[in-house]
Order: C-alpha cells, then structure tokens, then sequence
C-alpha cells in the first residue's frame, strides 16, 4: 500500500496492492494477522497465571527479558480452552507501547492477498467475531477472516475508564 | 542543527534551571557568597558561551542580568523587584532559547525593554564598595575595594593591593575602558602549581584588548565591574573565563557535582534488555552446571560470571532511577512568584529530594506535583493577616516530603493553611448531584474531601489567575493513577491539607520477599515486611477465627490474617491453618499475609503492570526472576485496602471505620460482656443499654413474624443479637434493653457475661455491619456490637413515632470521639432529629457560621484539644445563636462545671454516659419548642 505514491505505473500498482499476512490458527479456523503488526512468532515456555485479572488474560510470559501479556484468542473469540499438550504457540504483538503475545493454535504460513478481493464480514456471523473481523478472503480450500489486531487488544478498556 | 548548538541548548537549559533555584534561594539569603557566585558563574557561562556561537539576543540578556547581578555582588541590597526583574529575564532567555531549538536560528525581536530596566536597575544605586579601606576621590573612576588573601604570600608572588595598584596604573585598553570596581574575591583554597590567581584572571581580562561597541553601547555600565570587561574580551576569552572561575570560584561546586554524562535513553533501555537477557542465559548455564557431577574446570569462571552479571545488572537498573529532588526543581520559583503575585508568605521545605524513582514515574508527576503546590499555595495558605488573625505565624509553609514505605514511593504535598472547607464542598457536591443530601450527611470529612477530585469540582470563590477554574485535581488524580498511584487527602479546619501520593516503583530496584501460594510464587516488597511467623495448628502460634475470619494473636495483639490464596481467588477452600504468616505494616495497618512457603529474598526490577492489568489493585507490577520467571510483585497498599473494603466495598466507609477505630483507643469504656448464638464473646458499651432484662420467653408473642414482648405497658420489638442465636420459646430469654423515649427494643442474647471497664481498642474492623470490629477486653477476643444496626431492624416503630412527633428538629452534636458520635447519632436521629456532627470544636463553629441552623447543640465539654465551654462562649457571642439551647456532656460534672455552665446560659449538663438522661432533656426542649412554635 505504502507503495502506491510512489508507483506511477499501473502494473505495478497491482503488485504493491497485496498484503502479507501471518496465518494462524484457533480451533480449526484460519486467521490472518497483518504482517505488519506482527512483531515475532515464539513458542510459549513457561507463564504465570494472573490472579483476578480479566479471562482473556492467559498470563505473563518472559520473552528474552521483556514481561509480555498472555492473550488468549480462543478465549478473545468466545471459545473455550484446549487442555492437549503440546507447544503453545504464540504471536508477538505490539499495542501502545506495550508488549502482547495472543496465544494460538498453531501458526501457519504467510499468504499475500490482495486487499480488494477481502468481503465483508457474513451478517449471521457470531456478534462477538464481528467485532475482531474486518473481513473474510476466499482461499482455494478455506476461508480466511483477517483479524484487526486493535480490536483483538482493545478489551477491558470499560475498566480502565470507571 | 548543529550538535555544538544542540549541546549548548541542552546544557543552558540545564544551568537555567539552577539559576532559577538559586536565585530563590538567594533572594532569602542575600548574604550567601556561594549562592550569588554560583549564579554568576552559570550566568557567565552562559554568557560566554553565547558570544561563542554568536547569539547577540541572549548575549545581551545575559550581559545585562549579570550587570545587575554584579551590583548585588558589590553590596547592593537584595530586593524583590530586582530578583523578579531577573527572573524574568532568565525567562525571556528561555523563550528565545526555545525559538532557537526550534527554528535553529534567534528569533527576531528586541529586548530592549528588559535590558534597560535591567541596566537602570543595576544603576539605581552606586555601587557601594564593602568596607573599603580608603574612601577614593569622588572623581575617581574607579574604586579600589579591600582584598584579602588568606594566606601568606609564596616567594614570588604580589599581594593583591600591590596588583591592584599596577593594574591601575597600567595604561587601559581603550579610552571608554576605565577600571571598574575591583569585587573582593577570596580564593578557599591554595593555588595549586599551574593555577592562576583570581585577580590576575580579572587582569589578563581587563587587559584584553575588547571589541569597541560593546563597550560604547553601554557607556552606562562603565563603572559596573568586570562584567563589563568579560564581554570585551576577546572571543576566545569567555571561553576560557567559565572553565578558568570553576577551578577558582566554583571550587565548592565541583567537589559536590558529580561526573555525569548524557546517555539517550533507548541506549539505557536496551543495554537494560541486553542484561537481562544475559542474566537468562547464565541462569542456564548454570542450571546445566549443577546438572553434570563432573567439572571441566568451567565452574569457578562460570560463579565468577554470575557474579559479574549480577553487578552488571545492578548497576544498569541504576542509571534508571532519578532523585525526585528533580522533578521538585521548578518548585522554589514557582512558589516565590506565587506568594509575589498573591501577597502571601510561603515557605516552601522539601524533604527527600534524593528519594530515587524511575525516571518515567519523575516525568509523569511533574506537573501534578506544581500543579498541587500551586493549589496549596492559592487555596490553602491564607494572607498573612488572616493568619496572623488566626493565631498561626504570618509565613505559610509548604511541605514536600518525598520517602519510600511499603514497597511505594510516598510524597507528600503538606500546608499549614486554613484546609479545606467542607461545608462548601458538601453544598457544591449537593449542587452538582454528585451526591444527595442523605448521602453526604453520613459521609465523613475524609470522604467529603475526595469530593474535589471530581471534574470540573472548584469550590474556589473567585477564579484567580492560579486555581480555581476548575481543572485541576481531576487531572491530577487521573495523572497519578495512570502510573498505578493514589492521591489521599486529610485536612483538618485551620491546620491545612495534607495530600498523600504513593507512587508503585514502577521499574525501581526494591527487596522483595519471594513466598509462594499454591504453586504459585510472589513477591513481596521486603520494605512493607516487618515480620515472619510459622504458624501450625500445635505450635505456639495457630490461626484462630472469629466467625470464620482468621486472626493470629502475636504478643497479645491481635492481628487479621489474610489467607493469600484466598485474595488470589486461588483456592476456595478454607484449610489455612499451616504456613507461614508476613506480619506487614502498611500506614496505620498491620496485618498478616498467609503463604504456604516462603523461599528467600531477592533484589527485583519493578516492571509496570501491563494496562490490561492494572485496575487490579493487589498487584504493583511484576518481575523477572533470576530463574527467568515471570512473578508478580503484591502491592501491600492494595492489598490493605481489598482487605479493608471487603466488608463494605466502599473506599469511604473503610477509611471511615479506621479512623473510628483510631480514636477509639485510649478511653476507658464500661462494656456489658454477653454470649450469643456462637460461643464468641461479644460487648456493647455500657452507655448505651438502658435496661437488663430476663424474662419468660412464653410472654413473647409473634406479631406478624415478628417476636414482641409487653414491657412497661407498650410492645417491645425483639431482635436476635445475631443469625446464631434463635430467641427463646420457653424458659428464660435474657434481653439487653435500648430506649428511646417511650420507645424501646430488646436485644435478645444468650447469656449476660459480665460488666468490665476496659480501654476500647478496636483492632479488627468487621466484616459485617452488626459488629463495629473486635477487641481484647479483659484479655479475651471480644466482638463490639453496633447498635445502630438493630435500630432499623425496628424502624417501623421508630418512624411510626416520629411522624408523630410531627416537625423534623435539627441537632448538631460535637463529640471528638466518633465511636460515641456514631453510638448517638441513630439514636438521636431516632428521636426525630435532623442530626449535623462535628468532631471538634472549631467544626462546629464553621458549620454553624456556614449558616447552619439548628435547634439544639450537643457537646462534650471535655472536647481534644478545646474545651466545649469555649465552643458555648464562641456561640453565646453569636447573635443567631445566642438562645439554641445547649446540652453539655460530660464525664462527671463537678460544681465548677455547673457554675459555668450557668453562665454560660447552657440549659442542661448530662452525664456522658447517662443516654436516657441526654433523651429526657431534649424532650423537655421538645416540649418549649412546641410551645414556641
């Protein structure tokens, strides 16, 4: 996008209209994150739980000597836990300054798309995925809803302002 | 920009700053060599450095206020218009200097105005030369001042008169360049070998050949001193003059200053992540090292690493930290332009100034912090004659007191004004619906106060250019707790406001206590620690409850447990008997936390909490362990307060119940002792019961649900002191009878245990509104009822009276102990009073003088601190209330008391602990109100 200015011809225009998005997975569902926003990919080690704090909230992690918030985006979503054991994988983010890691499923790879074939959110969609989605691709075998990263943070802000 | 530019403005800001500070400082010790030669050097030197870059602006702004700063040094008196004069200008440099930064070049515009009130400032009086030895002729263009040096002449060298008459002689450099005054200059120390001597600093500069303009634009200064020949001198001079007057005036300065670099703060921040990281990896390292039996001649480089690392990690988080001192630097001008400006005398003390917080936290409360210097100053601290009027000396202070309690940083913001006016802040808050009339009448003073945290909340009379246009304590409320702080209030009528901000060491250094609660670790801040116990159901200390709530007793005290597994919301169940207890101290508050395990203590970077998680007040922030886990850090404020509140889920009402419990203490109470359903000891103060009772439980009857007895002719309502206790069908019920008037209720207990006289000291507050808390008496846990809790219980009857009685009364009772007034007040009210408390005895007569009316005024005549006679004197003068009728209370009346009372026109003295004595003279009042109305 950031090309556009920059880019007279129209050929190009094309090229530079794709986005690049870090595919995850939660619960069997494909979502894309703007690569962009996303800061790394790391697997979750050890974390404390948080006494009293919000349910989104999975815990604190230590990621190489920074205090990074646990969020869970199943929970973010509405789903309930996976208790199978294995790596729990996580995507590094950053909002206003502060460091959040949401925890997924898995990760998967980065697909470029190009932001004029994303369609909106279907309007039977589940309230609460309205509110994260700001669209859904069409991919050959699957559908991919594209995830806005502030929205997925922006949770108990009502708290904050009482 | 350039850097040198760049340098210069940082570095010129920087000595502003002092300048600014010193300069008050100096305006109160006008005789402070040290001070005014500290402020000319920084001057000088940003003098000097001006020149340098070629900025005349501020060159000639300088020049002209080191001019005026000269004459002081000559002996020209101190006064307030030259300091102000001064002042502004180093303001005027500020803005120029800020345009600079900006737009990398001078601003236009003309100074003209500032330089020549300057320069007649600095010529309105003659310099008058200290103690000159020999007066010169008056047609001498110079004037020789007597120079001492403190030390003998080496071989070799001249005396300085010897030099000051060569110098004089010495043909000038220009025509317009005659000698200016020689200063008295005394250098504190010996030369040291390559070291020039002030005075022939002063010549090498006089001898400089100057460029001319300079000198001819300002023919007015001729006779003002070097300061006109530092300017003159060639431009590399003044280059040389500040290092050159560091060495020799500034000797003190350079041994007190420390070495400092500027270091970008990212750099800090990563270096910061760099040894962080680098403690991780030696953790594993060693971790790999106990796991192998064998040594490969790695383990002693690898502890010598670990130590390294740990001394690395040490003295980064150091460079964080700053001394609050420097978020307090603006403060003495602040203040010293304020008490101008309002005509007050402040004095402002600052205690602490070295107290270190992160530098974030210092940048964050910067401006909250003038901000409430400068409220303290315009609302608080009154004009000098209504001090003086009040018999408070005519000077105010101002009190900044900065320290480090219970793994917070609080400051304090004290003054000794007039404190806040509640009854207006209780009619705004009326006014702006923040609160009903009902609501507020119950509030007590401290929770009135928060009121002016409220948007948009200034009870300020008028809007004066400082305060009062209502912005303010809002912002800086919602400031402070942006960083996790709290701001409290305490004022009390007359003798100020103290405001109580604790700061969470947000990234701070601080000792903390790792203990672990349900395999879960936290830490503790060792500061708020005071003890540890190991508690175990055998030993000699074991967890007892009252009514489920646990409570150690250490030596004779007892002190509330908090289960820590329990606050977390970790486990549900109950089974905390073994552990170990962390007696902590917060403020006023003791109290034990209980751990399952504690481990050791451990020296932990305070990160902030992450916003998400902040409105969690148990918590002050996390840290990261040596062993590279994540573990929150508990906040003992926060958790002192979910304690407090947990009962009444009000802030209010817990400070409320503290402060009861506080006054409470140290007066000898007669306590009726009785057992209710649960095997727990209970007492009510002795005052308050009007009657024992036993009586046949078969002459209880039940109206409508409700258990009644006839008593005296009328029906009794009955109430179980407790859920436990279910009121008798058969045999005998004992019953503690409360009266009011003609109206009564039976409080139905199990067993009457005992009258004692104890000292009422209330150590637990309760959990439940039947109990006002718990005590020792006669060296057993007792529980005190509240009384007023029953009350309602039994409204209907009371209310059925009062509608009765028909016209609503209203009644201001003073008493300084608030556990009598809450004991009164429901009674009171019961009896179909409007009832208006004070606490002392100048709160009563502001609320009265507020334009409170009321028809009766009850007092203490022992009140703390005044006697409630002067209270009755101060009202007599007043014609509004020359006639309300007065009833006094007291512990014992003597005659002297009667005769006074007499006098003082007081209608009735009633023993403070005779209630129906205190009901049956207000109903006689009700009876002549009756009449009258």
């Amino acid at each position: 996008m950031k090309l556009i200015d920059s880019t007279p011809s129209g050929n190009v225009k094309i090229a530079s209209k794709q986005m690049e998005f870090v595919t995850v997975t939660v619960a069997g569902q494909l979502l894309g994150l703007p690569i962009s926003r996303v800061h790394d990919v790391f697997v979750v080690s050890e974390m404390t739980t948080v006494p009293l704090a919000p349910g989104e909230i999975a815990g604190l992690l230590n990621l190489r000597g920074r205090v990074v918030t646990a969020v869970s985006l199943r929970r973010r979503l509405g789903l309930g836990d996976t208790y199978e054991a294995g790596r729990r994988m996580a995507v590094g983010l950053e909002n206003q300054g502060e460091a959040y890691g949401l925890l997924v499923d898995e990760v998967g790879e980065v697909l470029k798309l190009d932001p004029d074939e994303m369609q909106p959110n279907p309007v039977h969609m589940d309230r609460s995925w309205v509110g994260l989605s700001q669209g859904v691709h069409q991919l050959r075998d699957q559908l991919l809803i594209v995830l806005d990263v502030d929205a997925v943070l922006a949770f108990g802000t009502e708290r904050e302002a009482a | 920009m350039d850097d040198l530019l760049l340098e210069f403005l940082t570095e010129t800001n920087e000595h502003l700053e002092t300048v600014d500070v010193e300069m008050v400082r100096f305006e109160q010790d006008p005789n402070n060599e040290a001070i005014l030669s500290n402020i000319f050097r920084l001057v000088h030197t940003i003098k000097g450095t001006c020149g340098f870059l070629g900025l005349p602006r501020l060159e000639a702004l300088a020049h002209a206020a080191e001019t005026l700063m000269g004459k002081f040094r000559d002996g020209m008196p101190v006064t307030t218009p030259a300091v102000s004069l001064i002042l502004s200008t180093l303001d005027r440099i500020k803005e120029i200097l800020g345009e600079l930064e900006r737009q990398g070049a001078e601003p236009e515009g003309s100074d003209g105005d500032l330089i020549q009130m300057l320069d007649k400032m600095a010529s309105q009086e003659p310099p008058v030369p200290e103690s000159a030895p020999a007066p010169q002729p008056a047609q001498s263009t110079s004037t020789a001042v007597y120079q001492v040096l403190e030390r003998e002449l080496k071989p070799g060298e001249v005396s300085l008169d010897e030099l000051e008459r060569a110098f004089q002689e010495a043909p000038g450099p220009g025509k317009a360049m005659t000698a200016g005054t020689l200063t008295y200059q005394v250098l504190e120390r010996p030369l040291k070998p390559g070291e020039v001597s002030l005075d022939e600093l002063e010549r090498a500069f006089r001898d400089a050949p100057g460029p001319a303009p300079l000198v001819i634009e300002k023919p007015a200064e001729k006779t003002s001193s070097e300061k006109l020949s530092a300017p003159a001198a060639a431009p590399a001079a003044p280059k040389k003059n500040p290092d050159s007057s560091e060495t020799g005036e500034g000797a003190e300065g350079i041994a007190g200053k420390v070495q400092t670099i500027r270091v970008n703060v990212d750099t800090l921040e990563h270096l910061m992540t760099m040894v962080s990281e680098l403690v991780l990896t030696r953790n594993q390292l060693l971790e790999i090292a106990r796991r192998s039996s064998e040594d490969h001649g790695y383990k002693v480089p690898l502890q010598r690493l670990s130590q390294v690392t740990a001394e690395l990690q040490d003295g980064v988080m150091k460079t964080r930290m700053q001394p609050i001192g420097n978020a307090w630097q603006k403060l003495p001008r602040v203040v010293r332009d304020l008490s101008n400006e309002l005509s007050k005398k402040i004095e402002l003390v600052m205690q602490g100034a070295d107290t270190e917080l992160d530098r974030q936290v210092l940048e964050v409360i910067k401006d909250p912090l003038t901000h409430m210097v400068r409220n303290s100053a315009d609302h608080g601290i009154e004009n000098p004659s209504e001090r003086k009027a009040a018999g408070k000396p005519e000077k105010g202070t101002i009190r900044l007191n900065a320290y480090h309690e219970g793994g917070s940083i609080t400051i304090e913001i004290a003054d000794d004004g007039k404190g806040l006016n509640f009854a207006a802040i209780r009619k705004k808050a009326a006014e702006r619906g923040i609160a009903n009339d009902a609501e507020l009448e119950r509030m007590s003073d401290a929770q009135v106060a928060k009121f002016i945290f409220h948007p948009g909340f200034s009870t300020a009379a008028k809007v004066t250019s400082v305060s009062g246009r209502g912005v303010g304590m809002d912002v800086v409320k919602t400031n402070i707790e942006l960083i996790g702080g709290t701001v409290d209030i305490r004022s009390e009528q007359g003798r100020g406001t103290t405001f109580t901000i604790k700061i969470p060491l947000t990234l701070a250094i601080v000792a903390a206590l790792i203990v672990s609660s349900k395999d879960q670790r936290f830490a503790i801040p060792q500061v708020a620690v005071s003890e540890l116990v190991r508690v175990s159901p055998s030993s000699e200390h074991s967890i007892e409850r009252i009514n489920g709530t646990p409570i150690l007793r250490l030596r004779d005290r007892l002190l509330p447990i908090v289960p820590l597994s329990k606050v977390m919301g970790l486990s549900g169940n109950e089974d905390v008997n073994h552990g170990f207890v962390v007696v902590t101290q917060v403020a006023h508050q003791r109290f034990g936390i209980l751990v399952d395990g504690v481990f050791h203590t451990e020296e932990i970077v305070v990160k902030p909490m992450s916003s998400k998680l902040r409105h969690i007040q148990l918590f002050s922030g996390n840290t990261i362990l040596g062993d590279g886990a994540v573990v929150l850090i508990i906040d003992p404020n926060g958790l002192a307060r979910m304690v407090g509140s947990e009962s009444n889920q009000n802030e209010f009402q817990s400070d409320a119940s503290l402060e009861q419990a506080v006054v409470a203490a140290d007066e000898m109470t007669s306590l009726l002792v009785f057992r209710g359903g649960s095997e727990s000891l209970k007492a009510v103060p002795l005052s308050l019961v009007t009657r024992l009772e036993e009586i046949e439980a078969s002459t209880i009857e039940w109206s409508s649900g409700r258990p009644v007895v006839q008593y005296r002719g009328r029906l009794m309502p009955l109430v179980s002191c407790d859920e436990e206790l279910t009121i008798k069908r058969e045999g005998m019920q004992s019953l503690l009878v409360f009266s009011d008037g003609d109206v009564s209720m039976g409080l139905a207990v199990a067993e009457i245990v005992d009258i004692v006289e104890d000292k009422l000291d209330i150590e637990l507050l309760a959990e439940r509104s039947d109990l006002v808390g718990s005590a020792v008496i006669r060296g057993r846990t007792t529980e005190i009822v509240n009384v007023a809790h029953y009350l309602p219980m039994v409204l209907e009857t009371w209310s059925r009276r009062e509608r009765k009685s028909g016209l609503e009364r209203s009644l201001l009772l003073v008493d300084s102990s608030t556990f009598f007034r809450d004991m009164l007040v429901p009674v009171l009210k019961a009896s179909g009073y409007r009832v208006h408390t004070a606490s002392t005895a100048q709160e009563a007569v502001r609320l009265l003088s507020n334009g409170l009316h009321v028809d009766v005024v009850v007092t203490d005549l022992e009140l703390s601190g005044h006697s409630g006679f002067a209270l009755v004197a101060s009202l007599r003068a007043d014609p509004h209330h020359s006639t309300t009728h007065v009833i006094g209370l007291t512990v014992k009346p003597d005659p002297q008391q009667i005769a006074l009372a007499r006098k003082l026109n007081i209608s009735e003295i009633v023993s403070k602990i005779d209630r129906r004595g205190l009901l049956s003279a207000l109903a006689e009042f009700n009876g002549t109100l009756e009449e009258a109305a």
